[in-house]
């Protein structure tokens, strides 16, 4: 059995995102960019199954111009075989990402395609249920827990309230949310390796699919900043005063 | 323009968020339609919201999969302007799947409506804001609920026209299995009026009884930050930041939590923020609107007796 993983590279989750003074977007230049969390973690998995003999091979694909070759390496370095980089010079969205995914869930006849359940840079949540759109198969999103036998995916899902269990049929659209699994550290040997793993690049306007982002980006601008007028209050009595008395609250 | 409206209900009335996605729909559209994925509509929904038109099945739908959800949908979107519904892990997975059939680019997460095709959203969890236009002829949102007000009107109009709907065909390549509701006496992270969170000063899975006694005195619900989810003090559902749950209560009460940005993220929101925490410098008092600087371990079991 072979799976799909899809990466992107985002803003490392550390780093304080400073919107451009001409708020045309985010400060990205001297930025420290990572593999997107979620994204991780859904390798993190798929190289799981692998080492469990469940798959066969873990294909990751990122879209983008030529700096997400090392977000392909880093999941390489976690334990993919192969990269696919598909060359695209403009910041696509998730119905563009899905499209071009659905290509290579078909061009490489996956049974399972992992994605992570957002991306922390426009926290859209989307690509992975439009992927399963796309491609009429089933989806099993934000899961905890995947186990797969059978050509089933059993999987859990966190959902609000508690948690949600389904049994999907093969070929299914995964995706990861923070609990399914804890991504290790790739060790030097394994970063060493990666380097000479296949990465086969792709043009996005050789695919013959209509990429181009719907929406226009009017403004990206620095939210209301709160604060700067903490009141110290000086013990537990003054507290419960304010609470009460002044903001009614409890 | 025409709105849909998916409403979500909770013991029988529409929810808090799908009230404030209500208010939102009204600066939309005139004519607003509901669909309710359930068989029970009483008079509280039909009175509440304004409807022209309420859609609801003619059975009890049991643990609808998001491929069936989308399956009603997509003939019924092709009348509307914008389709609505509230954020939440239960719109987030079908809402996309249902865009993605419709050929059309979803919006998540709106938080502010400039007119019928430009809207605010939070990208990097909030540390930006995104202003976008759509020219989408079906607009797809989710709204954030904690952005908009309730909706209510006294004199709405309490003759919607009912319509029913068959349940859809159940989806053959994917089955319902089993639920496990989080068993907690306590509200909802998400939608509690208070919520009082602890952070990796807690220092232990233990110690965090300390929190929960607060919440418990001041029926709240009980969050933590990333750092004390991964010392391994509480479990993943509790996480409020950009990786777990953003909450915005009215009083959101932050008990040895230094303020990480990614936790920021998740509730600078709130109404009101009480800050606690033994260092005078920590960076959540810069977010806070009270601070309190002390030993948790000696202030939280006393405001839990005097409350």
């Amino acid at each position: 059995m072979k799976a799909l993983v899809a990466v992107k590279r985002v803003i490392d989750y550390n780093v304080k995102v400073r919107v451009k003074t001409d708020e045309s977007g985010v400060e990205k230049d001297n930025v420290k960019m990572s593999i997107n969390p979620f994204d991780e973690i859904a390798i993190e998995e798929a190289v799981r199954l692998k080492e469990k003999n469940i798959l066969d091979e873990v294909v990751v694909v990122s879209i983008g111009d030529n700096s997400v070759k090392e977000t392909i390496r880093s999941a390489l370095a976690i334990g993919g075989d192969r990269g696919i980089h598909v060359m695209a010079n403009i910041d696509l969205e998730p119905l563009g990402v899905a499209k071009i995914l659905a290509e290579f869930c078909k061009r490489e006849q996956v049974d399972v395609a992992f994605l992570g359940k957002q991306a922390i840079d426009d926290d859209f949540n989307q690509t992975g249920q439009k992927l399963a759109a796309l491609l009429n198969w089933p989806q099993a999103t934000f899961a905890s827990r995947v186990i797969i036998k059978e050509k089933k995916a059993l999987v859990t899902r966190e959902v609000d309230g508690g948690l949600e269990t389904l049994e999907a049929n093969l070929p299914v659209v995964i995706t990861s949310d923070l609990r399914l699994n804890e991504p290790r550290y790739a060790s030097l040997p394994n970063i060493m390796k990666a380097k000479k793993k296949e990465i086969l690049e792709v043009s996005a306007d050789e695919l013959n699919i209509d990429y181009k982002p719907r929406l226009k980006i009017v403004k990206v601008s620095s939210p209301k900043e709160r604060g700067g007028n903490v009141t110290m209050l000086p013990d537990v009595e003054e507290l419960i005063k304010t609470l009460r008395e002044k903001e009614g609250l409890i | 323009m025409r709105c849909l409206l998916i409403l979500e209900l909770e013991n029988g009335k529409p929810s808090r968020s799908s009230l404030a996605t209500v208010t939102a729909s009204k600066k939309l559209a005139e004519d607003i339609d509901i669909l309710i994925l359930d068989t029970e509509v009483n008079d509280d929904v039909l009175n509440s919201i304004d409807a022209e038109n309420v859609y609801h099945f003619s059975a009890s739908p049991k643990n609808l999969l998001a491929e069936e959800i989308v399956k009603i949908l997509e003939t019924l979107s092709i009348k509307y302007d914008f389709i609505l519904s509230p954020s939440g892990t239960f719109s987030k997975n079908f809402m996309p799947r249902l865009a993605a059939n419709l050929d059309k680019q979803m919006i998540s997460d709106v938080t502010n409506i400039h007119d019928k095709n430009t809207f605010d959203r939070p990208i990097y969890a909030g540390n930006a804001i995104a202003t976008i236009r759509s020219d989408e002829k079906i607009k797809l949102i989710t709204i954030r609920s904690t952005a908009f007000e309730p909706y209510s009107n006294e004199n709405s109009n309490k003759n919607a026209k009912l319509i029913s709907l068959n349940l859809p065909e159940e989806a053959k390549f994917n089955k319902f299995v089993s639920k496990e509701e989080s068993k907690s006496e306590r509200p909802e992270l998400s939608s509690a009026r208070i919520v009082v969170s602890g952070g990796r000063g807690i220092g232990s899975t233990e110690n965090f009884k300390i929190v929960e006694s607060l919440a418990d005195k001041l029926g709240a619900a009980v969050g933590a930050s990333r750092a004390a989810v991964d010392a391994g003090y509480i479990s993943n559902d509790y996480q409020v930041g950009q990786t777990g749950k953003v909450v915005a209560p009215e009083l959101y009460i932050a008990i040895g939590i230094s303020g990480a940005i990614q936790h920021l993220a998740g509730m600078k929101d709130s109404k009101v923020i009480v800050a606690i925490n033994k260092d005078e410098d920590a960076p959540i008092f810069q977010v806070a609107d009270y601070g309190l600087v002390g030993d948790l371990f000696s202030t939280i079991p006393e405001i839990t007796k005097l409350i």
